[in-house]
């Protein structure tokens, strides 16, 4: 494997950390305002995330960082061209991490509610723009041969890339629901569990339209041959697991497979794009690849043994801290947020 | 309107916003991890309670200076991509080091931190307050090893036209990186002491809870003394490299126009006329100049006016020259309020050494306006920093003008303006609001409840800082 190659993978790595990570954070904001009856029951569910979080969301800061060195122009044309959808969903992260912190400052419930709504928005506004911007790197963007991208905001939201933002929205909202169930217990968890069972179906059949049009108007589930076309197709049964799990309370399994949903997915499509990390819908040949968008070999190894050494302490004490915060909730627990 | 001027606004915006949240949080992320160690080793419960009442503090403005930092980050390609394209391989490795490294190492502990005062023993918690601090300062020199790389280009070479790392040593030993290292960071410990003890002299005139403000207050004025007098000897071993550096950034802060006289004066206030490139009032100090740049009442430092000859010779037609005014005066507010924390810092200590800060009350109240200071000469310093590398994006190798994305429409980049500015005056405002609510509370017994299964629950008395 080439070190083109390898970094490639480590973004992808660290999407996928982020999509499995964040994605159960944005569908816990999501739901936490209409989940919780009382003040105390929402402080509940958003604790959930409380202590992970911030944490979480580095994945994306890092991901960011790292295709900055690596491939500054898949950097620099993807930040630039994406310019509208990324300034909403940085408005949007902006707007959830401080209502997270506001939150529950003051005793008052128009301040409360306030922050309530805002998570609400600042959850949901950042999947439903990342399944866009994933839609669109599946059917291609228009980068000419300087590798710009000139595209206004409403070119980006064509209906498969519509279907997408649902799409990615709903399966967030089910594995951030599925995550609940896993940190709460009693009336808390049970209601996860109910919402989930009416919310999952609809994510099953937005999922597999996602996949049945993504094959006819993509190439990018079958670039590398119609076998990998296996792959959505198992992170769409991986759902339907999840979904029937859930019913039978079997709470950690159905989160384990909405895990697998969200790293199949996403693994689907970056795999499906290599070699290519941005489309041209213009041309083949305009396409940013891991070779024509990449920094130097010099650059290349520097970073690959910061990472190699890195990524292992990163995991670790990541992994630590989830295991610190094991125990489940409860509406009496002394809570931060 | 010109989208070179507008993607600047932003990016000034961004990074003087970002950069009020980023001292305070390095700078009380080391004191609050002293009060708690003092807690720790001492098992005195004021301890706790002093963490705690400052942790709030510290929670609202991490929180702050997080969120503002990711767009800190995604703006170098949404507004700058040419610029992005041309030293990616060498400034985009500090960025993600950075994330990798301190980002991830402050997140994950400070989550642990907050939620774990009961799930965690005494130490282990301890430890997870210092590696939030530790994360902070890694953080401050991976940015900086790139803004340094702006400043001062080293260890890459010219590959098609674009710039690639050849030599990461260098780039990690470039020496703007170790001049503005240490500033920064005792700047930063200056501004989060003096955060908490300005509140913590609202809370002593006030007679809030004397006992524990007047030892945080003590804690943090040792700590803001110590760092103002460093910064006084880190800024000047900065500006010293600088002269040679950077020539015309110094010119242009001393508006220094024609190479002055050997030994220099130093310009005290200046009228200054842009146009006619000239001062047309000067008060100067016989000598100083020289023995500011080069410790010695000798040598001649080069001016603006020729430093454009030069450059023009070198880089080609062109204008070089930053702007003066704007430059000469934020050098002197900058060292002037340090002076001023310096002085303030000393007094403080005095007086509190002496125990008699209550009857202090105009001291008191100096104390708590002057919270404001380092933050206007954190703004003043960057601006310095950033303005006076003008017309340069990265020195020498990039012009500003020739950076920003050209696929991005004016109009969309106002949108981008005119939206984060409203945010960021909107969290100003109730980040504001939020400080003051919790400080001018009276009583804060509800920081530490007695709680049955505390595991730092063992009294060992009541001993006294000395």
């Amino acid at each position: 494997m080439s070190l083109n190659e390898f970094w490639f993978l480590l973004i992808t790595v660290l999407f996928v950390g982020f999509f499995v990570l964040e994605g159960f954070d944005f569908g816990v904001g999501t739901v936490a305002r209409f989940l919780g009856k009382d003040d105390a029951e929402k402080r509940v569910y958003i604790n959930t995330i409380g202590p992970f979080w911030d944490a979480n969301e580095v994945w994306l800061i890092t991901a960011g960082g790292a295709m900055f060195a690596a491939f500054p122009h898949w950097y620099a044309t993807m930040f630039s061209g994406f310019y509208i959808p990324l300034v909403f969903m940085l408005l949007a992260l902006i707007t959830r991490g401080v209502a997270l912190q506001f939150r529950s400052q003051l005793d008052s419930s128009n301040w409360r509610g306030f922050w309530d709504w805002s998570l609400v928005i600042g959850s949901a506004l950042p999947p439903l723009l990342w399944g866009v911007v994933l839609a669109n790197f599946m059917v291609g963007m228009p980068i000419n041969k300087d590798m710009e991208m000139a595209s206004g905001f409403v070119q980006f939201l064509h209906p498969f890339a519509l279907l997408g933002g649902v799409m990615f929205l709903l399966l967030t909202i089910t594995h951030g629901l599925q995550f609940i169930t896993i940190r709460t217990t009693g009336k808390l968890q049970e209601r996860a569990r109910n919402v989930a069972r009416k919310i999952t179906p609809i994510t099953i059949i937005l999922f597999l339209a996602f996949i049945v049009v993504g094959y006819i108007v993509s190439d990018v589930f079958t670039y590398h041959g119609q076998t990998f076309m296996v792959i959505p197709i198992l992170a769409w049964v991986a759902l339907l697991f999840a979904n029937l799990y859930n019913t039978q309370k079997l709470d950690i399994n159905a989160f384990i497979l909405t895990t697998v949903t969200m790293i199949l997915l996403t693994g689907s499509i970056f795999i499906g794009m290599f070699p290519r990390v941005m489309i041209s819908s213009i041309s083949e040949a305009y396409s940013l690849t891991v070779y024509n968008a990449a920094s130097g070999s010099y650059t290349l190894k520097v970073m690959s043994i910061f990472s190699i050494v890195l990524l292992p302490f990163v995991l670790g004490y990541q992994a630590w801290s989830y295991y610190i915060f094991r125990k489940r909730l409860k509406k009496d627990d002394e809570l931060e947020y | 309107m010109d989208p070179i001027i507008i993607a600047r606004l932003q990016f000034a915006s961004t990074t003087i916003f970002h950069y009020f949240f980023v001292p305070v949080s390095i700078g009380m992320a080391f004191t609050i991890a002293i009060m708690q160690t003092l807690y720790v080793i001492k098992g005195n419960k004021i301890y706790k309670k002093m963490t705690k009442f400052f942790a709030v503090l510290f929670l609202i403005n991490f929180a702050v200076g997080v969120v503002t930092g990711i767009f800190q980050e995604f703006q170098f390609g949404m507004n700058w991509s040419t610029y992005s394209r041309f030293v990616g391989d060498v400034f985009g490795p500090s960025l993600a080091i950075e994330g990798l490294l301190a980002f991830f190492l402050e997140s994950t502990f400070i989550g642990i931190w907050v939620f774990g005062w009961n799930r965690l023993g005494k130490k282990l918690h301890l430890m997870s307050v210092w590696l939030v601090a530790f994360g902070t300062l890694l953080s401050a020199f991976w940015i900086l090893s790139a803004n340094s790389f702006m400043q001062n280009p080293v260890g890459y070479e010219f590959v098609d036209g674009r710039a690639q790392m050849n030599d990461f040593l260098a780039i990690l030993t470039n020496p703007h990186l170790w001049a503005q290292f240490p500033h920064v960071l005792f700047t930063s410990l200056a501004t989060g002491s003096f955060v908490i003890a300005g509140i913590s002299a609202w809370k002593i005139a006030r007679k809030h809870d004397l006992d524990l403000f007047k030892r945080s207050f003590r804690i943090s004025i040792i700590i803001g003394l110590a760092s103002s007098l460093i910064i006084m000897f880190t800024g000047h071993w900065q500006a010293q490299y600088l002269v040679n550096a950077q020539p015309m950034k110094m010119a242009a802060a001393e508006a220094l126009w024609e190479d002055s006289d050997d030994p220099a004066p130093f310009t005290v206030v200046a009228a200054i006329d842009e146009a006619a490139k000239e001062n047309t009032f000067e008060v100067q100090i016989p000598l100083l100049l020289s023995f500011l740049s080069f410790n010695q009442f000798e040598g001649s430092l080069e001016g603006i006016n020729g430093l454009q000859e030069m450059y023009e010779d070198k880089y080609g037609p062109g204008n070089y020259i930053p702007n003066v005014t704007l430059l000469f005066w934020v050098f002197r507010v900058m060292t002037g309020i340090g002076g001023v924390m310096a002085l303030l810092g000393l007094y403080g200590w005095y007086m509190s050494r002496k125990d008699g800060l209550e009857n202090k009350k105009w001291y008191l109240k100096l104390m708590t306006f002057g919270i404001v200071l380092p933050f206007i000469a954190n703004t003043a310093g960057w601006i310095l920093t950033e303005m006076g590398r003008q017309p340069w994006a990265v020195f020498g190798l990039l012009k500003t003008s020739d950076a920003i994305s050209p696929s991005v429409t004016p109009n969309e980049m106002l949108f981008s303006l005119i939206a984060f500015n409203s945010i960021y005056a909107i969290l100003g405002g109730i980040t504001i609001y939020l400080f003051v609510k919790h400080i001018r509370k009276e009583n804060h017994d509800d920081l530490v409840p007695e709680i049955a299964q505390d595991p730092f629950d063992e009294e060992r008395g009541d001993e006294v800082v000395s």
